[in-house]
């Protein structure tokens, strides 16, 4: 017989899952650098989703809620950071595409 | 419709939908602490920071749209095949789990774990904000120059 918090695990666990998959394809797939960052933040949504239902379950939502907003304000910053070099490779090559920049090729 | 859509806009307004949903579903857990976060900066600010990136980009022309549909359509057509798969699979694999979880009840408080138990995190935190502002002065600084 499993509990209350059980079934919502149960219940959510497919649904973090498959949020997973949908940002990593979508990362595989694109070649545009702005849709990788979208793909990035549908993984980080997932991350925090899964935080939360943990949380939920284990009966220690303070915590989960305390590392959820660390998760989400350092996220702020890598997508500020990851933007503005976007822009810059822009600035440089004219286009958001990741085969254009294989000057970094060792 | 973040991975569907051909224009870049769009994908950015569906994701900040898809925060507004996993806001709601963070209120249904009681974490409005977390929830009010997300809906501010991941819908609010992340959004902005997107929309602004996708303004300094040059949008496609009508016949790139219309290339680039077809490419998304034949590139994305197995993810929703692929998707419910999985999901379906991860459901049936988890319906006999009966855990016993343990009961771990050591603070209500979300202030209390912020500043007293999560320290390190916080000056990891201080530090990653450092280091993003670096990185942005660094950025600016050099397209300044040229």
């Amino acid at each position: 017989m499993s509990t209350p918090n059980m079934e919502v695990l149960k219940i959510f666990i497919p649904f973090i899952v498959m949020l997973i998959i949908i940002g990593f394809y979508y990362v595989l797939m694109t070649k545009n650098l702005i849709r990788i960052l979208l793909g990035l933040e549908i993984i980080t949504k997932a991350a925090i989703l899964a935080i939360i239902v943990a949380g939920y379950v284990t009966n220690n939502m303070a915590m989960a809620q305390s590392l959820v907003i660390i998760i989400i304000i350092i996220e702020v910053f890598v997508i500020a950071v990851a933007a503005g070099v976007i822009i810059h490779i822009y600035k440089q090559t004219g286009s958001v595409d990741v085969r254009n920049i294989r000057n970094l090729k060792g | 419709m973040v991975v569907f859509s051909s224009k870049l806009i769009i994908g950015a307004i569906s994701l900040a939908l898809t925060s507004i949903m996993i806001t709601i579903l963070m209120f249904q857990l009681n974490s409005p602490l977390a929830a009010v976060f997300e809906l501010s900066i991941c819908a609010g600010l992340i959004t902005v920071i997107f929309i602004t990136t996708i303004s300094f980009v040059k949008p496609a022309t009508e016949e790139e749209l219309i290339v680039s549909r077809k490419r998304r359509l034949k590139k994305y057509i197995y993810l929703p095949v692929l998707v419910a798969i999985a999901g379906y699979l991860v459901s049936l694999a988890i319906r006999p789990l009966s855990l016993k979880l343990p009961e771990i009840i050591q603070e209500t408080n979300v202030r209390n774990v912020l500043w007293n138990l999560r320290q390190v995190d916080l000056l990891g935190q201080a530090i990653v904000l450092l280091i993003g502002v670096f990185g942005i002065v660094v950025l600016f600084k050099e397209g300044r120059k040229k």
